[in-house]
């Protein structure tokens, strides 16, 4: 039988993909966004997990309102990465330093 | 046992597309298995009941984010290979971290006693917790949530609105910008045109031509 701690197991395990994700991938910023998107969807499978064994739907409305946060920032952090590709010609992130010199 | 088959392909399924995602050399990859991700997640969420919120993942992330994030891939010229340099580089601290992660999580899954049906009656005892309850009458999840998202919660929902338009907004300024020698119709010069500057009555000479 499949209980509460399963579904917590997995999105333990896919928020722990997401962190290990940003550390790896340090120099690709798409990557990165991609990795807070695989964070948001684990805490995503907790909200949505808790509000079934709970039996209160306001944990998806929770839910609900994390996926409009993730789809609203995935959609702002591409429009800043490519108005750094436009001013820099290319996204390392190591160096971008032009705020301090 | 059709249930538990379906949580335990799911679950894999979307651990292994996550893995692939952090870990695969072209990012393009990485954008397909996170569409994997994603609609592996939404099978998982309609496990638990919540079709609503599944058919939403598959409609807003796979159908607007994740085709975001390849439209964008594709779109900037960046060589991905040199990107990927420090990646064996972070691997031990990034992997140690990830395992804390997991092992802290998990053993709380395991150390937390999960309360019973009669604590949890306790903990909601109002009638309105009791509306809330999921699927309490047959009624459907999306009616359920609809019920309770444009009720109690309709001020979250308006919230949830203002932050899209402020993203929109924000995502439109931040990428348009002005670009020389491009010719533009000018709606102002257009209405403010007399008829002098535009007609002229020419006399022409019979049989002469203009």
């Amino acid at each position: 039988m499949v209980g509460l701690g399963h579904y917590l197991s997995v999105a333990a395990i896919l928020f722990a993909i997401g962190t290990a994700g940003i550390f790896l991938n340090r120099k690709n910023v798409i990557i990165v966004l991609m990795s807070i998107e695989l964070m948001l969807l684990g805490v995503n499978i907790n909200l949505v997990a808790f509000s079934q064994f709970l039996g209160d739907l306001v944990g998806q409305v929770f839910a609900f309102m994390v996926l409009t946060v993730a789809a609203a920032e995935a959609a702002i952090g591409l429009a800043i990465l490519v108005a750094y590709f436009r001013n820099r010609g290319d996204i390392a992130v190591e160096d971008a330093n032009f705020m301090k010199n | 046992m059709v249930a538990t088959a379906a949580f335990y392909l799911f679950a894999f399924g979307a651990i292994a597309s996550a893995i692939c995602v952090v870990s695969s050399k072209n990012p393009v990859h990485s954008v397909l298995f996170l569409i994997s991700t994603f609609i592996m997640t939404a099978g998982l969420f309609v496990l638990m009941g919540a079709e609503y919120l599944a058919m939403l993942l598959v409609v807003v992330y796979v159908g607007a984010v994740a085709v975001l994030f390849l439209f964008v891939v594709m779109m900037l010229d960046v060589d991905f290979v040199e990107l990927k340099q420090g990646f064996l580089k972070y691997l031990p601290i990034g992997g140690a971290l990830a395992g804390l992660v997991v092992f802290e999580l998990i053993m709380v899954v395991f150390v937390w006693a999960f309360p019973t049906d009669a604590e949890l009656a306790r903990a909601h005892p109002s009638p309105k917790a009791a509306e809330t309850v999921a699927n309490p009458s047959g009624a459907n999840n999306i009616e359920e949530f609809g019920l309770v998202l444009y009720t109690d919660y309709i001020h979250h929902f308006q919230v949830a609105g203002m932050v899209l338009l402020v993203a929109m907004i924000g995502a439109i300024v931040l990428t348009l910008r002005e670009r020389e020698g491009l010719k533009r119709q000018d709606p102002v010069a257009q209405v403010a045109r007399k008829r002098d500057e535009a007609v002229a009555v020419v006399k022409v000479p019979t049989g002469q031509g203009l």
